[in-house]
């Protein structure tokens, strides 16, 4: 299992900290269940996002997908290369992240790395 | 092929109008238009041969078998559209003088007291434009009930899963909170999940009857009776209404008001799209509550659209329903309801019925385990089709079947053609387990091939490089 | 009784024993007994092709038809090139579903392509959407996508159609948004008082161009306020004053909308219209509705789909912005075809002639003692006029054949004048009017 420093949600998110922010981007798990993303719509920086809740979409040809928040702060950064090139969470799904927050005030339960892998097992 | 502005060619042109005969006026300068005006110039045979050529490219009711379930395509008669192609009914104005506009009017009131009639409502609009515009209409009627009532804490309204995805778009329009509920192991309306989700906060129920996996609903009296009960209004989702027209009524089922889409139903055409019509009824204590049009009526409590609606569509419907008559109707229906289960008694040896009992007017093919013997997907097995000569059915949907095929046949099949789809609907399953590739490639006999949409979604060309 | 069934009572019977039922109440045997219907509907015999169409005819023939319209107030009487009535009518455009199978629906989606482009360069705006109902659900779609969670207000102004006004309210009364009116002043949109309107909850405005009075607004002004507050434009459009006036595009609407009965569609009491619907490149994914696409199929060949479907209802459903599933792909085909027949030159004749027209017929009214233009403004083809003995005006034109302005207040008259008119038309309709008024 690669991405040991990355935990995950189970809603499929993944999550890092560096530099003091918590980044979110979605999981290989997640791409491949969407198929080719073509668009995401993505949160504007100083907007809320609360842990659990919708921060945005992804959209395949005939499916949309929520992207829920695994965490409660303010959004520092968006990830706008996304905005032309949304296949980059097809190709590089861990490089690719959608959005860093700052201020975080409250965690989803995340899972490990491991036990995402698990997880991901049983929901297969 | 070619775009339009692909054969323009500067100076091509017919001519239209004679010269004008008052003397000229301008806009001022401030006023106008800055930018090039850069349309197609064609003289009118290359107009012609262009919108011929497209033409060829389009399959239609009138090509051959179209059994798209949940959008009835039937037959659409000639003479429908002959009465409404009349210049003594295209030529009126909507705003002229009541006196001027008899027949419209009186074609307006016919199609009313009829479609009350087959519905078993006491009122009728016919400003919605399409069934989801009937949806937006109905929902808003049940929306002004509750609020002329000041019973404001009626927030939800109850969808089943299975419902088209207009049912939860349009409660969201109308600002309710949508409840989705699991249907039941039998594709019904689950009563305990409905009993679950009713309660003070219900403002209504949107469900169709027949169901979108093609059963009626044997409960229905009970569920109606659960939601009044709980102070919430019924409304009946008319797309699937031509399985039941004079067989039994909505407004008898304990509906509060309904749409119907006068495009499947009643035989007027799709156009590709539209026009179409959602005529929407309710129930006298509803009827106040009706959209009119600030200009034409004087105004009323909410407008969907402009003017009366698409009264051409209403008038082919019209002529539709005057041709039936009273044994007609019924016999539309249950000869449509009839070819459905001729059709899958037919195809349930070739392909799995998602529920082999006995069907309404349409039913549903469950393609899970044939795709998981052969790789071979609804989808394919959809363009398979198309390779012999048949539109495809419905496909992945309802959403509650996997790998779904929804097939409707309408009544206006011969058994000779439902025998031949049958042999079709074999022929292509064959294929997929001899030569599963080239059904993965299908169709191959078309203008084109599968196009690719996941290009077309990233990088949208939305208009011609002029 | 005529029907559309191709089959025989006796096959009929063949097939139900086929299916293993031995009567129709067996097909309908999850009916409740106490609402199945023994008894038939209380409905009129049928009849056959002959005698409908005998009737509809009738029908029909109680209908007034006129030598000349001037009554326009949404609903244009405009010539109608005979190609134009014709290709609609082929069965497989009159008769086909919504697009979804690409590859036997290239002529409907190409057309609907086409249609699209010809929207983009009537209007200046980057995408089109491949239409909706009418002209008035075009605009209250056009507010609705302009609002956002920070934005909720929709701001109409009082000069714009009533019906599109009441549409607006109500597709605003659904989502529990609130609209409010900008004020009208001399015939045109209030810009101050607009001014005056525009708070940080303001999501759109939405005013037309020509308004209700035919008179051109300040678009100016309006789109320059709004923007500085922060809210959107949606303007609202008659597409053959597109080809002489200033466009949204041009202007820097956000949205432009518009009624596209114009273009090819006859009167028909109403409906069907067109409504079309643009925006910029920015609000792209706002539009609601079907959008067709170009893109490639495996071999290169050029293709057209349906695209950006994720916005839409089948598969956002509680959260698509709109409900709209169907698009009047008919009308945007006539709409097409129409622009294609006359072409730039042909459609700026048109606009011209309507133009000139109607300035024409206002200048000859007002030198008629007693009646008077109430508005010093600009106008295009639709004008008020202030006269005493409305109603006998109009019954006399009615008299002689002639559908006179549309009627308003207790003394003016919105009229209309388009090509059709010919000079001699007018100069009887000025005849008339004067012997009334002598």
């Amino acid at each position: 299992m690669e991405h040991l420093e990355y935990q995950f949600s189970r809603s499929h998110e993944w999550v890092k900290e560096e530099d003091g922010l918590t980044i979110v981007g979605i999981s290989d798990f997640a791409q491949n269940a969407l198929g080719d993303v073509v668009f995401v719509n993505l949160p504007e920086v100083g907007d809320e996002v609360i842990a659990g809740e919708a921060f945005g979409d992804v959209e395949s040809v005939k499916a949309v997908s929520d992207l829920v928040s695994p965490v409660t702060g303010t959004v520092a950064e968006v990830n706008e290369e996304l905005l032309d090139s949304p296949e980059l969470l097809n190709s590089d799904p861990y490089g690719s992240w959608i959005i860093k927050v700052e201020n975080v005030t409250d965690t989803e339960d995340l899972l490990s790395a491991a036990a995402y892998e698990e997880y991901c097992e049983t929901e297969a | 092929m070619k775009l339009v502005f692909e054969k323009s060619r500067p100076g091509h042109a017919s001519v239209i109008l004679p010269p004008l005969d008052v003397e000229k006026t301008e806009l001022p300068e401030s006023i106008g238009r800055q930018s090039a005006l850069r349309l197609p110039e064609l003289s009118e045979t290359e107009v012609s041969r262009h919108y011929t050529e497209l033409v060829h490219e389009v399959y239609g009711v009138n090509c051959g078998f179209y059994p798209l379930g949940s959008c009835t395509m039937k037959y659409n008669p000639r003479i429908d559209e002959e009465t409404a192609s009349l210049p003594s009914f295209t030529g009126a104005h909507p705003l002229a003088p009541a006196e001027a506009v008899k027949g419209c009017r009186k074609v307006l009131e016919e199609a009313a007291s009829l479609l009350e009639e087959i519905s078993g409502m006491d009122a009728m609009t016919f400003q919605p434009a399409a069934g989801a515009h009937g949806e937006f209409t109905g929902v808003l009627l049940i929306k002004q009930y509750h609020d002329a009532r000041g019973d404001e804490k009626r927030r939800k309204i109850i969808v089943p899963d299975s419902a088209h995805g207009t049912n939860p778009a349009t409660a969201a329009m109308c600002g309710y909170e949508v409840v989705n509920i699991a249907s039941a192991p039998d594709g019904c309306v689950d009563l305990e999940a409905l009993k679950n989700a009713l309660g003070e906060d219900t403002a209504g129920l949107m469900l169709t009857n027949p169901n979108t996996v093609g059963l009626f609903d044997p409960n229905i009296l009970e569920i109606t009776r659960l939601v009044h009960e709980a102070g919430g209004l019924c409304y009946y989702d008319g797309a699937n209404l031509n399985a039941i027209m004079g067989h039994v009524r909505p407004g008898d089922m304990g509906f509060d008001c309904v749409h119907m889409n006068l495009h499947k139903t009643f035989a007027t055409p799709h156009g590709g799209g539209g026009p179409g019509a959602g005529a929407v009824g309710c129930k006298a204590f509803l009827a106040e509550y009706l959209p009119k049009s600030a200009l034409m009526d004087g105004g009323g409590p909410i407008q969907v659209r402009g003017f009366a609606g698409n009264f051409l569509v209403v008038l082919k419907a019209l002529t539709y329903i005057l041709t039936l008559g009273r044994e007609g109707i019924p016999q539309a229906s249950e000869t449509a309801v009839l070819n459905a289960n001729y059709l899958m008694q037919g195809v349930k040896d070739v392909f799995k019925p998602a529920f082999d009992r006995i069907c309404m007017h349409e039913f549903v093919l469950d393609l899970s385990d044939y795709k998981k013997e052969t790789g071979v997907s609804a989808l394919d097995v959809a363009k398979g089709l198309i390779d012999y000569g048949i539109h495809p059915p419905t496909m992945y949907f309802p959403l509650i079947v996997h790998e779904a095929l929804m097939l409707e046949p309408t009544e206006t099949e011969s058994r000779e053609t439902l025998d031949q789809v049958t042999e079709i609907f074999r022929k292509v399953r064959e294929d997929g387990v001899r030569e599963p590739e080239k059904l993965h490639t299908a169709p191959h006999s078309t203008v084109i091939g599968r196009p690719d949409e996941v290009a077309a979604a990233r990088n949208p060309i939305l208009k011609a490089q002029l | 009784m005529g029907h559309y069934l191709p089959s025989t009572e006796q096959e009929r019977a063949e097939m139900l024993k086929a299916v293993g039922l031995s009567s129709v109440r067996d097909l309908y045997r999850d009916v409740p007994g106490s609402v199945y219907r023994e008894k038939p509907l209380d409905l009129p015999e049928g009849k056959s092709e002959m005698e409908v169409s005998q009737y509809l005819r009738q029908l029909g023939d109680s209908n007034k038809s006129y030598r000349l319209i001037l009554r326009g107030a949404g609903a244009y009487d405009h010539y109608i090139p005979s190609i134009v009535k014709y290709i609609p009518a082929k069965e497989e455009f009159l008769t086909a579903y919504t697009p979804y199978q690409a590859e036997i629906s290239q002529g409907i989606l190409q057309s609907i392509f086409e249609y699209q482009t010809m929207i983009c360069e009537l209007t200046g705006m980057e995408v089109s959407n491949a239409s909706v109902y009418d002209g008035a659900t075009a605009a209250a779609e056009g507010c609705t996508m302009c609002r956002s969670r920070k934005r909720s207000v929709t701001l109409v102004s009082a000069a714009a159609h009533p019906d599109v006004i009441a549409t607006i309210r109500t597709y605003c009364y659904g989502v529990g948004a609130e609209m409010k009116l900008v004020p009208e002043k001399d015939g045109v949109t209030d810009v101050a008082a607009l001014k005056e309107l525009l708070t940080p909850d303001v999501a759109s405005v939405y005013f037309a161009q020509p308004n209700f009075s035919g008179l051109f607004e300040n678009a100016e002004g309006i789109i320059a306020a709004a923007h500085e507050a922060g809210a959107m434009v949606v303007m609202g459009c008659n597409p053959i004053a597109l080809a002489l006036m200033k466009t949204p595009g041009e202007l820097g609407a956000d949205v432009a909308v518009g009624e596209g009965q114009p273009l090819g569609m006859p009167l028909s009491y109403g409906g069907p219209y067109l409504g079309f619907m643009a925006a910029t490149k920015k609000n792209m994914r706002s539009l609601p509705g079907r959008i067709v696409g170009e893109t490639k199929d495996a071999q290169g060949r050029r293709a057209f789909v349906l695209s950006l479907q994720a916005r839409e209802q089948h598969i956002r459903r509680e959260k698509a912005s709109s409900n709209i599933c169907s698009n009047e792909a008919l009308c945007a085909l006539t709409a097409g075809l129409y622009l294609s027949t006359l072409g730039p030159e042909g459609l700026k004749e048109v606009a011209e002639q309507c133009l000139s027209k109607a300035h024409y017929l206002a200048k000859e009214l007002s030198g008629i003692g007693g009646v008077k233009l109430p508005y010093p403004g600009a106008f295009f083809h639709e004008f008020i006029t202030a006269l005493p003995k409305r109603d006998a005006v109009l019954a006399k034109l009615d008299e002689a054949g002639i559908l006179g302005g549309l009627p308003l207040g207790e003394d003016r008259i919105l009229w209309c004048v388009t090509e059709k008119a010919s000079r001699a038309a007018l100069d009887k309709t000025v005849r008339l009017v004067k012997e009334v008024l002598a």
